[in-house]
Protein backbone atom coordinates (compact mmCIF):
# COMPACT_ATOMS: atom_id res chain seq x y z
CA UNK A 1 0.00 0.00 0.00
CA UNK A 2 1.26 3.11 -0.67
CA UNK A 3 2.29 4.95 2.57
CA UNK A 4 0.40 8.07 3.59
CA UNK A 5 3.77 10.32 3.90
CA UNK A 6 7.01 9.16 2.64
CA UNK A 7 9.94 12.04 3.32
CA UNK A 8 13.56 11.35 2.31
CA UNK A 9 16.29 13.10 3.58
CA UNK A 10 14.06 16.14 3.40
CA UNK A 11 15.82 19.29 3.84
CA UNK A 12 14.75 22.55 4.53
CA UNK A 13 16.82 25.79 5.74
CA UNK A 14 15.50 29.27 6.77
CA UNK A 15 18.67 31.63 6.18
CA UNK A 16 21.38 30.39 8.40
CA UNK A 17 18.88 28.68 10.57
CA UNK A 18 18.06 24.92 9.83
CA UNK A 19 15.09 23.37 10.36
CA UNK A 20 14.80 19.81 8.66
CA UNK A 21 18.38 17.94 8.54
CA UNK A 22 17.54 15.15 6.87
CA UNK A 23 14.23 13.75 7.94
CA UNK A 24 13.40 10.83 7.15
CA UNK A 25 9.70 9.37 7.94
CA UNK A 26 7.29 6.59 6.79
CA UNK A 27 3.43 6.89 7.57
CA UNK A 28 1.37 4.06 6.96
CA UNK A 29 -2.28 4.24 5.92
CA UNK A 30 -4.35 3.86 8.86
CA UNK A 31 -2.06 5.59 11.40
CA UNK A 32 -1.90 8.15 13.87
CA UNK A 33 1.43 9.82 13.61
CA UNK A 34 2.59 12.26 16.05
CA UNK A 35 5.31 14.02 15.60
CA UNK A 36 6.92 15.03 19.03
CA UNK A 37 10.05 17.63 19.62
CA UNK A 38 10.98 21.00 21.63
CA UNK A 39 9.94 24.33 19.95
CA UNK A 40 12.64 24.61 16.75
CA UNK A 41 12.73 20.71 16.75
CA UNK A 42 10.97 21.15 12.95
CA UNK A 43 7.57 19.85 14.08
CA UNK A 44 5.69 23.18 11.96
CA UNK A 45 8.32 23.03 9.26
CA UNK A 46 7.88 18.95 8.20
CA UNK A 47 3.90 19.75 8.38
CA UNK A 48 4.05 23.13 6.34
CA UNK A 49 6.22 21.33 3.79
CA UNK A 50 3.66 18.27 3.80
CA UNK A 51 1.09 20.92 3.36
CA UNK A 52 2.76 22.35 0.02
CA UNK A 53 3.26 26.08 2.02
CA UNK A 54 6.83 25.09 1.63
CA UNK A 55 9.00 23.86 -0.91
CA UNK A 56 11.42 21.64 0.83
CA UNK A 57 15.48 22.66 -0.46
CA UNK A 58 16.28 18.13 -0.52
CA UNK A 59 15.49 15.53 -0.35
CA UNK A 60 11.83 13.67 -1.02
CA UNK A 61 8.62 13.82 0.05
CA UNK A 62 5.48 12.15 -1.32
CA UNK A 63 2.14 12.24 0.11
CA UNK A 64 -0.26 9.18 -1.04
CA UNK A 65 2.19 8.91 -3.40
CA UNK A 66 2.12 12.67 -5.38
CA UNK A 67 5.35 14.04 -4.77
CA UNK A 68 5.14 17.92 -2.63
CA UNK A 69 7.10 19.57 -5.72
CA UNK A 70 5.66 17.69 -8.84
CA UNK A 71 1.96 17.64 -7.81
CA UNK A 72 1.12 19.96 -5.36
CA UNK A 73 -2.40 20.24 -6.59
CA UNK A 74 -2.89 16.76 -6.16
CA UNK A 75 -1.73 16.77 -2.37
CA UNK A 76 -4.01 19.25 -1.63
CA UNK A 77 -7.28 17.58 -2.73
CA UNK A 78 -6.06 14.79 -0.05
CA UNK A 79 -4.89 16.39 3.09
CA UNK A 80 -6.53 19.24 5.35
CA UNK A 81 -4.59 21.36 7.65
CA UNK A 82 -5.68 22.33 11.14
CA UNK A 83 -3.22 24.81 12.27
CA UNK A 84 -1.67 26.25 15.61
CA UNK A 85 -3.96 29.14 15.00
CA UNK A 86 -7.66 29.27 14.34
CA UNK A 87 -7.76 29.98 11.25
CA UNK A 88 -11.69 31.00 11.02
CA UNK A 89 -13.11 34.07 9.89
CA UNK A 90 -14.53 35.72 12.96
CA UNK A 91 -17.22 37.67 11.30
CA UNK A 92 -18.45 34.88 9.87
CA UNK A 93 -20.62 32.50 11.11
CA UNK A 94 -19.56 28.47 11.69
CA UNK A 95 -21.89 26.97 9.20
CA UNK A 96 -20.13 30.21 6.71
CA UNK A 97 -17.09 29.51 7.80
CA UNK A 98 -17.58 25.00 6.85
CA UNK A 99 -19.14 26.23 3.96
CA UNK A 100 -16.69 28.88 2.46
CA UNK A 101 -13.98 25.98 2.57
CA UNK A 102 -16.40 23.04 1.35
CA UNK A 103 -16.68 25.24 -1.42
CA UNK A 104 -13.41 25.76 -2.16
CA UNK A 105 -13.27 22.16 -2.31
CA UNK A 106 -15.16 22.42 -5.69
CA UNK A 107 -18.50 20.69 -3.89
CA UNK A 108 -21.67 22.40 -5.25
CA UNK A 109 -23.69 24.26 -2.85
CA UNK A 110 -25.89 21.28 -1.46
CA UNK A 111 -22.80 18.72 -1.04
CA UNK A 112 -21.29 22.02 0.69
CA UNK A 113 -24.19 22.61 3.15
CA UNK A 114 -24.78 18.89 3.92
CA UNK A 115 -21.04 18.73 4.52
CA UNK A 116 -21.01 21.28 6.39
CA UNK A 117 -24.18 20.29 8.73
CA UNK A 118 -22.59 16.74 9.00
CA UNK A 119 -18.97 18.24 10.02
CA UNK A 120 -20.68 20.75 12.89
CA UNK A 121 -22.47 17.95 14.31
CA UNK A 122 -19.64 15.32 14.51
CA UNK A 123 -18.12 18.60 16.48
CA UNK A 124 -20.97 19.36 18.42
CA UNK A 125 -21.19 23.13 17.23
CA UNK A 126 -24.58 22.83 15.60
CA UNK A 127 -26.31 24.45 18.46
CA UNK A 128 -23.37 27.18 18.00
CA UNK A 129 -23.70 26.80 14.11
CA UNK A 130 -25.46 30.26 13.20
CA UNK A 131 -23.79 32.46 15.67
CA UNK A 132 -20.88 34.69 13.95
CA UNK A 133 -17.38 33.04 15.11
CA UNK A 134 -15.96 36.06 16.96
CA UNK A 135 -18.40 34.89 19.69
CA UNK A 136 -17.22 31.64 20.31
CA UNK A 137 -14.81 30.26 22.97
CA UNK A 138 -10.98 29.54 22.25
CA UNK A 139 -11.86 25.67 22.36
CA UNK A 140 -15.13 26.02 19.79
CA UNK A 141 -12.76 28.30 17.16
CA UNK A 142 -10.06 25.66 17.23
CA UNK A 143 -12.91 23.01 17.19
CA UNK A 144 -14.21 25.01 14.33
CA UNK A 145 -11.00 25.16 12.55
CA UNK A 146 -10.59 21.46 12.89
CA UNK A 147 -13.92 21.38 11.17
CA UNK A 148 -12.60 23.42 8.46
CA UNK A 149 -10.17 20.83 7.52
CA UNK A 150 -12.44 18.32 7.93
CA UNK A 151 -15.61 19.43 5.00
CA UNK A 152 -13.52 18.47 2.26
CA UNK A 153 -13.13 14.80 3.77
CA UNK A 154 -9.32 14.45 3.55
CA UNK A 155 -7.38 11.46 3.39
CA UNK A 156 -4.78 12.72 5.61
CA UNK A 157 -5.55 15.27 8.31
CA UNK A 158 -2.84 17.11 9.18
CA UNK A 159 -3.00 19.11 13.17
CA UNK A 160 -0.23 21.33 14.00
CA UNK A 161 -0.19 21.71 17.38
CA UNK A 162 -4.30 21.29 18.00
CA UNK A 163 -4.25 21.92 21.31
CA UNK A 164 -1.73 24.45 21.99
CA UNK A 165 -3.17 27.26 24.76
CA UNK A 166 -6.52 25.45 25.48
CA UNK A 167 -7.80 24.81 29.13
CA UNK A 168 -7.63 20.94 30.02
CA UNK A 169 -11.50 20.70 29.53
CA UNK A 170 -12.00 22.34 26.04
CA UNK A 171 -8.55 20.16 25.13
CA UNK A 172 -10.19 16.64 26.07
CA UNK A 173 -12.94 17.59 23.79
CA UNK A 174 -10.79 18.13 21.25
CA UNK A 175 -8.96 14.63 21.91
CA UNK A 176 -12.32 13.09 21.61
CA UNK A 177 -12.98 15.12 18.32
CA UNK A 178 -9.86 13.57 16.98
CA UNK A 179 -10.38 10.13 18.47
CA UNK A 180 -13.90 10.21 16.71
CA UNK A 181 -12.20 10.94 13.30
CA UNK A 182 -9.32 8.17 13.63
CA UNK A 183 -12.48 5.59 14.15
CA UNK A 184 -13.78 7.00 10.83
CA UNK A 185 -11.17 5.97 9.08
CA UNK A 186 -8.84 9.36 8.64
CA UNK A 187 -4.72 9.51 8.86
CA UNK A 188 -3.62 11.98 11.15
CA UNK A 189 -0.30 13.65 11.41
CA UNK A 190 -0.18 15.54 14.32
CA UNK A 191 2.41 17.98 15.81
CA UNK A 192 2.67 17.97 19.42
CA UNK A 193 5.10 18.85 22.81
CA UNK A 194 3.16 17.48 25.22
CA UNK A 195 3.72 14.14 25.38
CA UNK A 196 0.63 12.60 27.25
CA UNK A 197 -1.00 14.55 23.67
CA UNK A 198 1.18 11.95 21.91
CA UNK A 199 0.63 9.27 23.97
CA UNK A 200 -3.29 9.44 24.30
CA UNK A 201 -3.44 10.25 20.45
CA UNK A 202 -1.22 8.21 18.03
CA UNK A 203 -0.24 5.12 17.59
CA UNK A 204 3.12 5.49 16.26
CA UNK A 205 5.58 8.35 17.16
CA UNK A 206 8.57 9.76 15.60
CA UNK A 207 10.78 11.91 18.21
CA UNK A 208 12.62 14.73 16.26
CA UNK A 209 14.84 17.13 17.42
CA UNK A 210 17.13 20.03 15.13
CA UNK A 211 15.64 18.49 12.42
CA UNK A 212 15.87 14.88 12.55
CA UNK A 213 14.24 12.12 13.62
CA UNK A 214 15.95 11.13 16.86
CA UNK A 215 13.21 8.06 17.70
CA UNK A 216 10.42 5.80 16.25
CA UNK A 217 7.68 3.46 17.35
CA UNK A 218 4.61 3.02 18.90
CA UNK A 219 4.32 4.73 22.47
CA UNK A 220 5.01 1.18 24.56
CA UNK A 221 8.31 0.60 22.32
CA UNK A 222 9.84 3.70 23.09
CA UNK A 223 9.29 3.51 26.39
CA UNK A 224 10.49 -0.32 26.04
CA UNK A 225 13.76 1.23 23.93
CA UNK A 226 14.11 3.79 26.77
CA UNK A 227 14.17 0.67 28.47
CA UNK A 228 14.22 0.82 32.29
CA UNK A 229 11.49 1.27 34.97
CA UNK A 230 11.50 4.22 37.35
CA UNK A 231 10.97 4.06 40.94
CA UNK A 232 9.59 7.28 42.49
CA UNK A 233 9.43 7.85 45.74
CA UNK A 234 7.46 11.18 47.77
CA UNK A 235 9.23 11.72 50.69
CA UNK A 236 7.24 13.17 53.81
CA UNK A 237 10.04 15.44 55.27
CA UNK A 238 12.06 18.11 53.02
CA UNK A 239 14.80 16.75 55.39
CA UNK A 240 14.64 13.12 54.23
CA UNK A 241 15.08 13.89 50.63
CA UNK A 242 19.26 13.28 50.53
CA UNK A 243 18.89 10.47 52.40
CA UNK A 244 16.37 8.98 50.71
CA UNK A 245 18.50 9.49 47.36
CA UNK A 246 20.96 8.09 48.81
CA UNK A 247 19.07 4.68 50.62
CA UNK A 248 17.74 4.53 46.96
CA UNK A 249 21.59 4.43 44.83
CA UNK A 250 21.25 0.71 45.71
CA UNK A 251 18.45 -0.55 43.50
CA UNK A 252 19.05 2.10 41.02
CA UNK A 253 20.64 2.29 37.97
CA UNK A 254 21.83 5.43 37.52
CA UNK A 255 22.34 8.64 39.68
CA UNK A 256 18.75 9.27 42.02
CA UNK A 257 17.13 12.80 40.47
CA UNK A 258 15.99 14.52 43.82
CA UNK A 259 13.58 17.01 42.66
CA UNK A 260 12.86 19.35 45.90
CA UNK A 261 9.70 21.16 45.73
CA UNK A 262 7.85 18.12 45.32
CA UNK A 263 9.23 16.03 47.84
CA UNK A 264 9.94 13.59 45.12
CA UNK A 265 13.00 11.56 44.36
CA UNK A 266 13.36 9.56 41.17
CA UNK A 267 16.00 6.63 40.03
CA UNK A 268 16.06 4.24 36.90
CA UNK A 269 15.79 0.44 37.84
CA UNK A 270 15.77 -2.66 36.60
CA UNK A 271 13.07 -4.73 34.85
CA UNK A 272 10.73 -6.57 37.53
CA UNK A 273 10.05 -5.91 41.22
CA UNK A 274 12.70 -6.77 42.73
CA UNK A 275 14.19 -3.19 43.04
CA UNK A 276 10.97 -2.06 44.86
CA UNK A 277 11.53 -4.75 47.41
CA UNK A 278 15.22 -3.13 47.63
CA UNK A 279 14.21 0.51 47.75
CA UNK A 280 11.25 -0.17 50.41
CA UNK A 281 13.85 -2.33 52.70
CA UNK A 282 16.70 0.42 51.92
CA UNK A 283 14.07 3.35 52.97
CA UNK A 284 13.20 1.65 55.82
CA UNK A 285 16.52 0.92 57.18
CA UNK A 286 17.64 4.58 57.05
CA UNK A 287 14.09 5.44 58.83
CA UNK A 288 12.63 7.28 56.28
CA UNK A 289 8.60 8.45 56.61
CA UNK A 290 7.29 7.94 53.33
CA UNK A 291 4.59 9.40 51.84
CA UNK A 292 4.13 7.36 48.70
CA UNK A 293 6.14 5.36 46.46
CA UNK A 294 5.68 4.33 42.47
CA UNK A 295 7.20 1.66 40.08
CA UNK A 296 6.44 2.91 37.11
CA UNK A 297 7.53 2.42 33.00
CA UNK A 298 9.60 5.96 32.15
CA UNK A 299 7.05 8.58 30.81
CA UNK A 300 7.75 10.34 27.29
CA UNK A 301 9.69 12.76 28.93
CA UNK A 302 12.11 10.26 30.29
CA UNK A 303 12.27 8.37 27.09
CA UNK A 304 12.85 11.70 25.31
CA UNK A 305 15.71 12.40 28.00
CA UNK A 306 17.44 8.85 27.57
CA UNK A 307 17.54 9.31 23.82
CA UNK A 308 18.43 12.66 22.93
CA UNK A 309 20.44 13.10 26.34
CA UNK A 310 18.44 16.46 26.84
CA UNK A 311 15.02 16.64 28.52
CA UNK A 312 11.96 18.18 26.35
CA UNK A 313 11.49 21.78 27.34
CA UNK A 314 8.23 22.18 29.05
CA UNK A 315 5.74 24.71 28.45
CA UNK A 316 5.75 27.31 30.83
CA UNK A 317 1.51 28.18 30.65
CA UNK A 318 0.18 26.27 33.69
CA UNK A 319 -2.72 27.83 32.03
CA UNK A 320 -2.09 25.29 29.39
CA UNK A 321 -3.13 22.76 32.00
CA UNK A 322 0.10 21.23 31.39
CA UNK A 323 1.84 20.83 34.36
CA UNK A 324 5.06 18.96 33.99
CA UNK A 325 5.03 15.11 33.26
CA UNK B 1 -20.33 14.11 20.30
CA UNK B 2 -22.41 13.06 17.68
CA UNK B 3 -22.64 9.89 16.11
CA UNK B 4 -19.59 9.17 13.38
CA UNK B 5 -20.61 10.88 9.80
CA UNK B 6 -20.43 8.67 6.57
CA UNK B 7 -17.60 9.28 4.39
CA UNK B 8 -18.36 12.56 2.42
CA UNK B 9 -18.37 11.36 -1.30
CA UNK B 10 -15.93 12.68 -3.16
CA UNK B 11 -15.92 13.63 -7.25
CA UNK B 12 -12.49 12.66 -8.47
CA UNK B 13 -10.18 15.46 -9.21
CA UNK B 14 -12.08 17.95 -7.14
CA UNK B 15 -11.35 21.25 -7.24
CA UNK B 16 -13.00 24.61 -7.61
CA UNK B 17 -12.19 26.86 -10.80
CA UNK B 18 -10.67 30.63 -10.25
CA UNK B 19 -13.62 31.89 -10.75
CA UNK B 20 -15.71 30.57 -7.78
CA UNK B 21 -12.81 30.49 -5.57
CA UNK B 22 -12.20 33.78 -6.06
CA UNK B 23 -15.77 35.07 -5.87
CA UNK B 24 -16.06 32.70 -2.50
CA UNK B 25 -12.96 34.57 -1.22
CA UNK B 26 -14.27 37.54 -1.96
CA UNK B 27 -17.30 37.36 -0.62
CA UNK B 28 -15.63 36.73 2.76
CA UNK B 29 -13.71 40.02 2.70
CA UNK B 30 -16.81 41.95 1.95
CA UNK B 31 -19.21 40.14 5.12
CA UNK B 32 -15.81 41.27 6.86
CA UNK B 33 -16.20 44.52 6.15
CA UNK B 34 -20.23 44.68 6.65
CA UNK B 35 -20.16 43.00 9.49
CA UNK B 36 -17.63 45.05 11.35
CA UNK B 37 -19.53 48.50 12.35
CA UNK B 38 -16.41 50.07 13.44
CA UNK B 39 -15.13 49.79 10.08
CA UNK B 40 -17.98 50.96 8.06
CA UNK B 41 -18.93 53.51 10.27
CA UNK B 42 -15.69 54.82 11.94
CA UNK B 43 -14.59 55.24 8.15
CA UNK B 44 -17.43 57.36 6.81
CA UNK B 45 -17.56 59.75 10.23
CA UNK B 46 -13.50 59.97 9.48
CA UNK B 47 -14.03 61.41 5.59
CA UNK B 48 -17.05 63.66 6.59
CA UNK B 49 -15.38 64.98 9.43
CA UNK B 50 -12.20 65.64 7.43
CA UNK B 51 -14.20 67.03 4.50
CA UNK B 52 -15.60 69.49 6.95
CA UNK B 53 -12.40 70.40 8.21
CA UNK B 54 -11.42 71.44 4.96
CA UNK B 55 -14.29 72.97 3.26
CA UNK B 56 -14.99 75.07 6.39
CA UNK B 57 -11.82 75.77 8.48
CA UNK B 58 -8.91 75.85 5.73
CA UNK B 59 -11.61 76.78 3.01
CA UNK B 60 -11.55 80.39 3.58
CA UNK B 61 -7.96 80.51 3.77
CA UNK B 62 -7.53 78.71 0.49
CA UNK B 63 -7.61 80.32 -2.67
CA UNK B 64 -8.29 77.98 -6.09
CA UNK B 65 -8.54 80.39 -8.83
CA UNK B 66 -11.71 80.34 -10.70
CA UNK B 67 -13.13 77.47 -8.88
CA UNK B 68 -15.46 77.49 -5.62
CA UNK B 69 -13.16 76.33 -3.16
CA UNK B 70 -15.73 73.80 -2.69
CA UNK B 71 -15.44 72.46 -5.92
CA UNK B 72 -11.65 72.42 -6.13
CA UNK B 73 -11.77 70.44 -3.10
CA UNK B 74 -13.92 67.83 -3.24
CA UNK B 75 -12.59 65.93 -6.25
CA UNK B 76 -9.25 65.63 -3.94
CA UNK B 77 -11.09 64.34 -0.92
CA UNK B 78 -12.89 61.82 -3.18
CA UNK B 79 -9.43 60.88 -4.73
CA UNK B 80 -7.51 60.97 -1.32
CA UNK B 81 -10.64 59.02 0.50
CA UNK B 82 -9.90 56.19 -2.06
CA UNK B 83 -6.37 56.13 -0.72
CA UNK B 84 -7.57 55.94 2.67
CA UNK B 85 -10.28 53.76 2.07
CA UNK B 86 -7.51 51.51 0.65
CA UNK B 87 -5.25 51.94 3.49
CA UNK B 88 -7.03 48.92 5.24
CA UNK B 89 -5.92 46.01 2.99
CA UNK B 90 -2.59 46.47 3.92
CA UNK B 91 -3.31 45.32 7.28
CA UNK B 92 -5.68 43.14 6.57
CA UNK B 93 -3.84 41.05 4.34
CA UNK B 94 -0.89 40.62 6.85
CA UNK B 95 -3.59 39.74 9.52
CA UNK B 96 -4.68 37.02 7.03
CA UNK B 97 -1.02 36.33 6.91
CA UNK B 98 -0.53 36.20 10.63
CA UNK B 99 -3.50 33.83 11.77
CA UNK B 100 -3.08 31.58 9.36
CA UNK B 101 -5.66 32.25 7.28
CA UNK B 102 -3.73 32.62 4.01
CA UNK B 103 -2.03 29.01 4.91
CA UNK B 104 -5.60 27.62 4.98
CA UNK B 105 -6.65 28.98 1.33
CA UNK B 106 -2.87 27.90 0.11
CA UNK B 107 -2.98 24.13 1.37
CA UNK B 108 -6.80 24.23 -0.48
CA UNK B 109 -7.19 22.95 -4.30
CA UNK B 110 -7.85 26.05 -5.66
CA UNK B 111 -5.37 28.13 -7.99
CA UNK B 112 -3.51 30.61 -5.80
CA UNK B 113 -4.30 33.50 -8.20
CA UNK B 114 -7.58 33.37 -6.45
CA UNK B 115 -6.43 34.27 -2.97
CA UNK B 116 -5.06 37.90 -3.92
CA UNK B 117 -7.74 38.59 -7.31
CA UNK B 118 -10.48 37.81 -3.92
CA UNK B 119 -8.85 40.40 -1.98
CA UNK B 120 -8.50 42.88 -4.59
CA UNK B 121 -11.80 42.10 -5.97
CA UNK B 122 -13.53 42.58 -2.13
CA UNK B 123 -11.43 45.64 -1.51
CA UNK B 124 -12.35 47.05 -5.12
CA UNK B 125 -16.06 46.77 -4.28
CA UNK B 126 -15.80 48.87 -0.53
CA UNK B 127 -13.66 51.31 -2.84
CA UNK B 128 -17.53 51.66 -4.37
CA UNK B 129 -18.90 52.01 -1.11
CA UNK B 130 -16.14 54.70 -0.21
CA UNK B 131 -16.33 56.49 -3.11
CA UNK B 132 -20.44 56.98 -3.22
CA UNK B 133 -19.83 57.80 0.69
CA UNK B 134 -17.55 60.84 -0.37
CA UNK B 135 -19.28 61.97 -3.28
CA UNK B 136 -22.27 62.25 -1.09
CA UNK B 137 -20.79 64.35 1.20
CA UNK B 138 -19.10 66.11 -1.17
CA UNK B 139 -22.64 66.89 -2.91
CA UNK B 140 -23.55 67.64 0.76
CA UNK B 141 -21.72 70.43 1.84
CA UNK B 142 -22.24 72.22 -1.73
CA UNK B 143 -19.74 70.52 -4.58
CA UNK B 144 -21.93 70.78 -8.25
CA UNK B 145 -21.35 69.23 -11.49
CA UNK B 146 -20.47 71.92 -14.06
CA UNK B 147 -19.50 69.54 -16.73
CA UNK B 148 -21.40 66.37 -18.26
CA UNK B 149 -23.22 63.65 -16.72
CA UNK B 150 -21.46 61.46 -18.90
CA UNK B 151 -18.15 62.93 -18.13
CA UNK B 152 -18.88 62.55 -14.05
CA UNK B 153 -19.45 58.87 -14.93
CA UNK B 154 -15.86 58.77 -16.59
CA UNK B 155 -14.01 59.97 -13.75
CA UNK B 156 -16.08 57.40 -11.09
CA UNK B 157 -14.56 54.97 -12.96
CA UNK B 158 -11.09 56.57 -13.55
CA UNK B 159 -11.03 56.72 -9.79
CA UNK B 160 -12.29 52.88 -9.45
CA UNK B 161 -9.50 52.13 -11.63
CA UNK B 162 -7.00 54.42 -9.62
CA UNK B 163 -8.11 52.88 -6.44
CA UNK B 164 -7.97 49.51 -8.21
CA UNK B 165 -3.95 50.04 -8.86
CA UNK B 166 -3.20 51.31 -5.45
CA UNK B 167 -5.41 48.68 -3.78
CA UNK B 168 -2.48 45.95 -5.04
CA UNK B 169 0.15 48.84 -3.71
CA UNK B 170 -1.50 48.11 -0.56
CA UNK B 171 -1.72 44.25 -0.83
CA UNK B 172 1.79 44.23 -1.49
CA UNK B 173 3.08 46.48 1.70
CA UNK B 174 0.56 43.45 3.55
CA UNK B 175 2.58 40.82 2.16
CA UNK B 176 5.68 42.32 3.53
CA UNK B 177 5.02 43.42 6.25
CA UNK B 178 5.05 40.84 8.21
CA UNK B 179 2.61 42.39 10.97
CA UNK B 180 -0.56 44.32 10.78
CA UNK B 181 0.98 46.87 12.63
CA UNK B 182 3.98 47.29 10.72
CA UNK B 183 1.27 46.36 7.32
CA UNK B 184 -0.34 50.22 8.69
CA UNK B 185 2.59 51.66 9.33
CA UNK B 186 4.15 50.92 5.52
CA UNK B 187 0.63 52.02 4.39
CA UNK B 188 1.11 55.05 5.81
CA UNK B 189 3.49 56.19 3.09
CA UNK B 190 0.52 57.45 0.75
CA UNK B 191 0.39 60.78 3.29
CA UNK B 192 3.29 62.32 1.55
CA UNK B 193 1.42 61.45 -1.66
CA UNK B 194 -1.86 62.80 -0.41
CA UNK B 195 -1.08 65.76 0.62
CA UNK B 196 2.11 66.99 -1.48
CA UNK B 197 -0.28 66.85 -4.08
CA UNK B 198 -2.92 69.13 -5.73
CA UNK B 199 -5.50 67.41 -3.72
CA UNK B 200 -5.79 70.09 -1.35
CA UNK B 201 -4.71 73.66 -2.17
CA UNK B 202 -2.97 74.55 -5.52
CA UNK B 203 0.34 73.18 -6.27
CA UNK B 204 1.39 76.62 -7.31
CA UNK B 205 1.46 77.59 -3.75
CA UNK B 206 4.32 74.56 -2.65
CA UNK B 207 8.27 75.84 -2.56
CA UNK B 208 9.51 75.39 -5.62
CA UNK B 209 11.43 71.89 -5.34
CA UNK B 210 8.11 70.44 -3.60
CA UNK B 211 6.16 71.71 -6.54
CA UNK B 212 8.57 69.42 -9.15
CA UNK B 213 7.40 66.25 -6.95
CA UNK B 214 3.47 67.60 -6.62
CA UNK B 215 3.15 68.37 -10.24
CA UNK B 216 3.75 64.94 -11.53
CA UNK B 217 2.80 62.52 -9.01
CA UNK B 218 -0.35 60.24 -9.49
CA UNK B 219 -2.15 61.92 -6.90
CA UNK B 220 -1.72 64.95 -8.43
CA UNK B 221 -2.69 63.53 -12.14
CA UNK B 222 -5.87 62.06 -10.96
CA UNK B 223 -7.09 64.47 -8.62
CA UNK B 224 -6.73 67.19 -11.72
CA UNK B 225 -8.52 64.43 -14.33
CA UNK B 226 -11.53 64.34 -11.73
CA UNK B 227 -11.60 68.16 -11.98
CA UNK B 228 -11.51 68.65 -15.63
CA UNK B 229 -13.79 65.52 -15.95
CA UNK B 230 -16.58 67.41 -13.29
CA UNK B 231 -15.62 71.19 -13.72
CA UNK B 232 -15.48 71.70 -17.16
CA UNK B 233 -13.49 74.49 -18.61
CA UNK B 234 -13.38 76.53 -15.77
CA UNK B 235 -10.87 73.81 -13.96
CA UNK B 236 -8.95 73.55 -17.90
CA UNK B 237 -8.35 76.97 -17.97
CA UNK B 238 -7.00 77.08 -13.96
CA UNK B 239 -5.00 73.63 -14.80
CA UNK B 240 -3.72 74.96 -18.15
CA UNK B 241 -5.06 71.51 -19.79
CA UNK B 242 -7.72 69.63 -20.96
CA UNK B 243 -9.46 65.90 -19.63
CA UNK B 244 -7.48 64.24 -22.22
CA UNK B 245 -4.23 65.07 -20.79
CA UNK B 246 -4.85 64.57 -17.37
CA UNK B 247 -6.89 61.15 -18.07
CA UNK B 248 -4.42 59.57 -20.26
CA UNK B 249 -1.34 60.59 -17.32
CA UNK B 250 -4.13 58.70 -14.63
CA UNK B 251 -4.26 55.83 -16.75
CA UNK B 252 -0.39 55.42 -17.57
CA UNK B 253 0.02 56.23 -13.72
CA UNK B 254 -2.47 53.18 -12.63
CA UNK B 255 -1.13 50.89 -15.11
CA UNK B 256 2.56 51.64 -13.99
CA UNK B 257 1.96 50.85 -10.03
CA UNK B 258 -0.02 48.34 -11.78
CA UNK B 259 2.80 46.53 -13.55
CA UNK B 260 4.93 47.07 -10.44
CA UNK B 261 2.65 45.65 -7.85
CA UNK B 262 0.46 42.94 -9.21
CA UNK B 263 4.12 40.82 -10.03
CA UNK B 264 5.79 41.51 -6.93
CA UNK B 265 2.60 40.20 -4.93
CA UNK B 266 2.39 37.64 -6.57
CA UNK B 267 6.07 36.39 -6.31
CA UNK B 268 5.80 37.35 -2.74
CA UNK B 269 2.51 35.43 -1.88
CA UNK B 270 4.15 32.17 -4.25
CA UNK B 271 7.25 32.21 -2.08
CA UNK B 272 4.99 31.75 0.96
Amino acid sequence: MTPTIEATGLRKRFGRTVALDGLDLVAEPGQVLAVLGPNGAGKTTFVRTVATLLRPDAGELAVAGHDVRREPGAVRRVIGLAGQYAAVEPAMTGRENLHLVARLFGQDGRTARASSARVLDLLGLTGAADRLARTYSGGMRRKLDLGASLVGAPRLLLLDEPTTGLDPRSRIELWDAIGALVAAGTDVLLTTQYLDEADHLASRIVIIDHGRVVAAGTPGELKQRAGRNVIEVHTRDRAALARAAAGLAGPGQDQPQVEEATRRVRVAVAAGTDPLRDALGALDAAGIAVEDISLRPPTLDEVFLALTGQGLEQPTETAAGHPAA
Amino acid sequence: MASIPAPVPVPAGRSAGLAASTVGIARRGLLKFLRTPQLVVVGTIQSALFLLIFRYVFGGAIGAGGLDYVDFLVPGFITTGLLFAGMGAAAGVAEDLEQGFVDRLRSLPIPRSAVLAGRAMADTALLVWSLAITSAVGFAVGFRLHGGLADALAAFGLLLVFGFAFEWMFITLGLFAGTPQAAQGLALMVFPLTFVSSAYVPVESMPGWMQAFAEHQPVTVMVDAVRVLTQGPAAEALLGHGAGFYVTRALAWSAAILAVFVPLAVARYRRG
